[in-house]
Parts: C-alpha cells; sequence; structure tokens
C-alpha cells in the first residue's frame, strides 16, 4: 500500500482475505485484504457483478461472508453471535442506492431510527426517544439542510432530499465507519454531485472513514482520495485515485477506449478541504 | 444486391399443445363429454313447475316485506349476528397478526414458517359451514360456535393474507432497518409494519363485512344470529318476514362495503 495512505495510527478497519462463496457456488469474493485509516474515502469501482455491493455486506453481514477476517477496530466482526454483532452494526451506518428509507415513515422517524441499536424496544415502539437524540437528530436534519422538512413522509420527498435523510440516518448511529451502496445511482448528475460533495464533507469534518460503491469512475476520481477497482470478486488495483488510467481501467472493465468520453479533467480540485466543525 | 426474401405472413405458434392433431381430438373429446354430462341431468319438470309457484310466492313476500309481526325475533338476531360479527373480526384478526408473520418465510426461521403455514392452510381447507356444524355440536346451538367459527376462519384469511403481503415487502427497507443494529422486534414495528399497516387495515374491514354475510349463513345451521332467524321465518312460510330480513342484510352489507371502502381510500 503507498505510504500516503498510512495515517499513523492503526487501521479502522482491517479485510483479511475476505471471501464469499455463494451456495450456488459462484464466487463473489476471493480474499479480499485491505485497511482503511481514519478518516479515508474509498471508492471502490469495478464493473457490475464485480462483487461491490457484495463486499460492503459483508463488512457488516447482512451477507455473510464465508472466509476471512473483517476487524473494525480490535473487533473481528465475522465470529460474533448474534446480538454482539448488533452492537457492533451500530458502530457502521450504511447509505443506500435507492435510499431505503422506510417511505411511509416521517423523515424524523427515519432518522431516528438510525437509534434502534442503542434504545429499548418499548422506546422506539413508543416513539418516545430522548431528549439528546431528538435534539441530535434536528441537527443532523439541519445539517444536511432538511430542518422544515422533519415531519413529511419520506415518500413526499425529491431523490435527492431522501438520499440526504438516508444520510442523516446513517450519522444518527454515531458511526465509527460508513458504507455507502451506489449513493448517488438513482440521481441525475447535479445532485449526485452535491450528494457526493455532502458525504466527503461530512467524512472529513467528522474523520469518518467511508467505502464507496460507486459506478461513475470520473466522479470516484472527482471526490476520493483512494480508489480500490475490483474485478471478478479480486483487488486488481489499489492506490491514488491519479494514478487510475487506461491501462488500469482495462485492468478493472476490460478493453475499452477510455479516451473517447472522457471529460476533461476538472478545473478545481472538489474535494472537501478537511475543516473543524463549528 | 437484392433485399432478402422475409416472409410476409406470421402467426403466433401454438403455446401449449404443439401438435395440431392432439389439439383437435382434445377439443373434440371436450365437446362430446359437455353434451353426455348434460344428457345425464335428470330434471324432473313437474317439481320445477311446482316450485316455479313456490318461487313465486316468495318473490311476492319480498315485495311485500313485513318487517313488524317478527321485528322482536329480527332485532334479536341481528344484535347476536352484529356481536358475533364485531367480536370475531377482532380477536381473530389480534390472532392472526403473529400467524401471519410467522408464515412470512423472510421474517423467521423454517420451522415457525412450516408451523403457521400449516395454521393457515387448516382454517382455509376447513368451510364456514363445515366448521360451524361441528362446533355446534361442541358448544351447543347459539351465537357462542358462531363467533368461535368465524374466528376460525378470520384466521386463515387474514393470516394467509397478511403472510403473503409480508414477503413481498420491500426488502430494502428491512436491510437498511437491520443495518442499524436493530433487533427483531424493532424490525417488525420500524421496517415491516409500516409496509403492511394499510393492508391490514384494508384487510380487516373487508373481513368484517365477510363475517356478516357468513354470521347469515352459519346461522342456518344452528350457529345463532340472523341466520337462525331468517332459517325460522322460512321454516315457517313466512316469507314475507324472510324477505324482510333479507332485506336488512343487503342493507347492511352495502352501509359495510361502502364505509369501509371509503375508509380504506382515507387510510392510503
Amino acid at each position: 500500500m503507498p505510504a500516503c495512505f498510512q495515517f499513523g495510527k492503526t487501521a479502522m478497519l482491517r479485510l483479511t482475505n475476505l471471501s464469499k462463496t455463494y451456495r450456488t457456488g459462484d464466487k463473489a469474493l476471493n480474499d479480499v485484504s485491505f485497511e482503511v485509516h481514519k478518516g479515508q474515502i474509498i471508492g471502490l469501482i469495478g464493473p457490475s457483478g464485480a462483487g461491490k455491493s457484495t463486499l460492503i455486506r459483508c463488512i457488516n453481514r447482512l451477507v455473510e461472508p464465508t472466509g476471512g477476517e473483517v476487524r473494525l477496530g480490535e473487533v473481528n466482526l465475522v465470529t460474533l453471535g448474534k446480538s454482539d454483532l448488533r452492537r457492533q452494526r451500530r458502530r457502521i451506518g450504511m447509505i443506500f442506492q435507492e435510499y431505503a428509507l422506510v417511505e411511509r415513515l416521517s423523515v424524523m422517524e427515519n432518522v431516528l431510527s438510525g437509534r434502534l441499536g442503542y434504545v429499548p424496544f418499548w422506546r422506539s415502539w413508543l416513539r418516545r426517544f430522548e431528549g439528546h437524540d431528538i435534539q441530535r437528530a434536528y441537527e443532523l436534519l439541519d445539517r444536511v439542510g432538511l430542518l422544515q422538512h422533519a415531519d413529511k413522509r419520506a415518500d413526499a420527498l425529491s431523490g435527492g432530499q431522501r438520499q440526504r435523510v438516508g444520510i442523516a440516518r446513517a450519522l444518527m448511529q454515531d458511526p465509527d465507519l460508513l458504507l455507502v451502496d451506489e449513493p448517488t445511482a438513482s440521481l441525475d448528475p447535479k445532485t449526485s454531485r452535491q450528494i457526493m460533495r455532502l458525504l466527503t464533507e461530512i467524512c472529513s469534518e467528522r474523520g469518518l472513514p467511508a467505502i464507496v460503491n460507486i459506478h461513475d469512475v470520473p466522479l470516484a476520481q472527482h471526490f476520493m482520495q483512494r480508489i480500490i477497482g475490483l474485478r471478478a470478486g479480486t483487488v486488481v488495483f489499489d492506490g491514488v485515485a491519479e494514478a487510475l488510467d487506461e491501462t488500469v481501467l482495462t485492468e478493472i472493465y476490460g478493453a475499452e477506449d477510455w479516451n473517447a468520453l472522457r471529460p476533461e479533467t476538472p478545473a478545481e480540485p472538489a474535494r472537501a478541504p478537511v475543516e473543524v466543525p463549528a | 444486391m437484392t433485399a432478402p426474401a422475409y416472409p410476409k405472413t406470421w402467426r403466433r405458434p401454438p403455446q401449449i399443445l404443439a401438435n395440431r392433431r392432439i389439439r383437435i381430438a382434445i377439443q373434440i373429446g371436450v365437446l362430446i363429454y359437455l353434451v353426455l354430462a348434460v344428457g345425464s341431468i335428470e330434471v324432473n319438470w313437474l317439481r320445477v313447475f311446482e316450485g316455479l309457484e313456490r318461487g313465486q310466492r316468495f318473490v311476492m313476500g319480498f315485495l311485500s316485506p313485513d318487517f313488524t309481526s317478527r321485528w322482536r325475533d329480527i332485532q334479536q338476531g341481528l344484535v347476536e349476528s352484529l356481536t358475533m360479527t364485531l367480536t370475531s373480526t377482532v380477536i381473530g384478526v389480534a390472532l392472526s397478526i403473529p400467524i401471519g408473520i410467522g408464515g412470512a418465510r423472510n421474517m423467521v426461521p423454517r420451522p415457525v414458517y412450516l408451523v403457521c403455514r400449516s395454521i393457515i392452510a387448516v382454517s382455509r381447507a376447513l368451510q364456514e359451514i363445515i366448521v360451524a356444524i361441528f362446533l355446534v355440536a361442541m358448544f351447543g346451538f347459539g351465537p357462542f360456535a358462531g363467533f368461535l367459527t368465524l374466528t376460525f376462519a378470520t384466521i386463515g384469511f387474514i393470516g394467509k393474507l397478511l403472510a403473503d403481503e409480508i414477503e413481498e415487502i420491500d426488502a430494502s427497507q428491512v436491510e437498511a432497518i437491520r443495518a442499524t443494529g436493530a433487533t427483531w422486534p424493532q424490525l417488525l414495528v420500524y421496517a415491516v409494519q409500516p409496509q403492511v399497516m394499510p393492508r391490514i387495515i384494508g384487510l380487516s374491514l373487508y373481513r368484517l363485512d365477510i363475517n356478516f354475510r357468513e354470521s347469515a349463513v352459519i346461522g342456518i345451521v344452528g350457529a345463532g344470529g340472523i341466520g337462525a332467524t331468517l332459517n325460522t321465518a322460512i321454516d315457517r312460510y313466512e316469507y314475507d318476514s324472510a324477505g324482510a330480513i333479507l332485506l336488512i342484510i343487503i342493507a347492511i352489507v352495502m352501509v359495510a362495503e361502502y364505509s369501509s371502502s371509503y375508509l380504506r381510500k382515507f387510510l392510503q
């Protein structure tokens, strides 16, 4: 791994020989190993079916890995029992492609559902969340610019707004890691950029590491420092965004004329500078 | 270069039986069976003629319904039926919700699924009248047997439709809630309930008017309610009172139908 990725301290997340073979015999992941450090945003690219979704779902075990290790801090997630796994899932926020909001619940309920792992059943059932949780939910809604929409139903919002609710829900968990599955796949180009900018800003504000599945290569290059390329369940590239050239793209995706459609290189670096939260 | 000779005719290829001879043979066979079957029905035309006269009296009773002379019986039957309907729907729905959740493959382990689906299957396999005859024999004549019958039937009906509904909910919402570290009960309350609640309410209202109609039918085999009153009236050849009862049943079913469809629209 390039030296610039070592932020000194230990890795927040360490995958070691992570493998997944589906019951049909399809090998989705093949000995995937890498580390993610605090505050680092990783763009995970690769063709459809390369195992990007499986990879991030193996981390919080929405999909059960069949081999290898996932270490979040000091804890190996792969061997945990049910209730320990739930406790660790609270530390991992997840953001989804089609937002995956509970459509018939209000925006506020969706954000508060990020606290489900922390509160007893009766509190969540009766919607009696504690004062500091409610305060934090409002604060996060304000951060993503949806404060005045708190009591609307989630299905009344536009795509970009819904994804902002998704981000607020994930942050509500107070996570140590964000898993982001194609956050912009259902959004228009402008909204996509806004969402990516918001995500990268939030991550650098909080020093939050994130793994972002993304199939839009220019967008990935534009917003991420580090890119991991997956092909048929195997890591074939792991390096800085600038190193992503034709040869690498061909190795990840197969032969194609990569220059034909490439947009002009962005004038300003869009990567969010590290800010101190106000 | 000349254009290739594409055909100008196209017919949809046969989808099930490719062989033309077999197809025709089957069609002829069905036709012969139909003719023979119709021929085997014995019709006693004299009896039909007598029946017409009775039918006429029945229709005349409808046209001059008599609400007053048996009003006390009718009133009692109605109160019994409505009580039976309401209690059996409420209890039946309350029991069928856990069974419906247990019958959804995506929510529970396989053994639980099989047990719940078996309960649903038994309830659906037994027709209300058969259950009513059985329960009347066990608990005696009267609305209690009717209440039990309708509760039992409600479990099969709501249980099955709820289980199917839960199996078809949007899995990504469930996945998202699971990813927050939620427990199984929280998953039900946050990811499943919001998705199926309008359906549960709609089905319950629908079952309410089915139960009312069924209460009229099972009364005939002794399970109390307006059906028992109707049966008595017909046995006494009081077609005017019977007509009144039928009109009341129709009116109540229509009121239930319209109010439940209005409520369902309001809830969406």
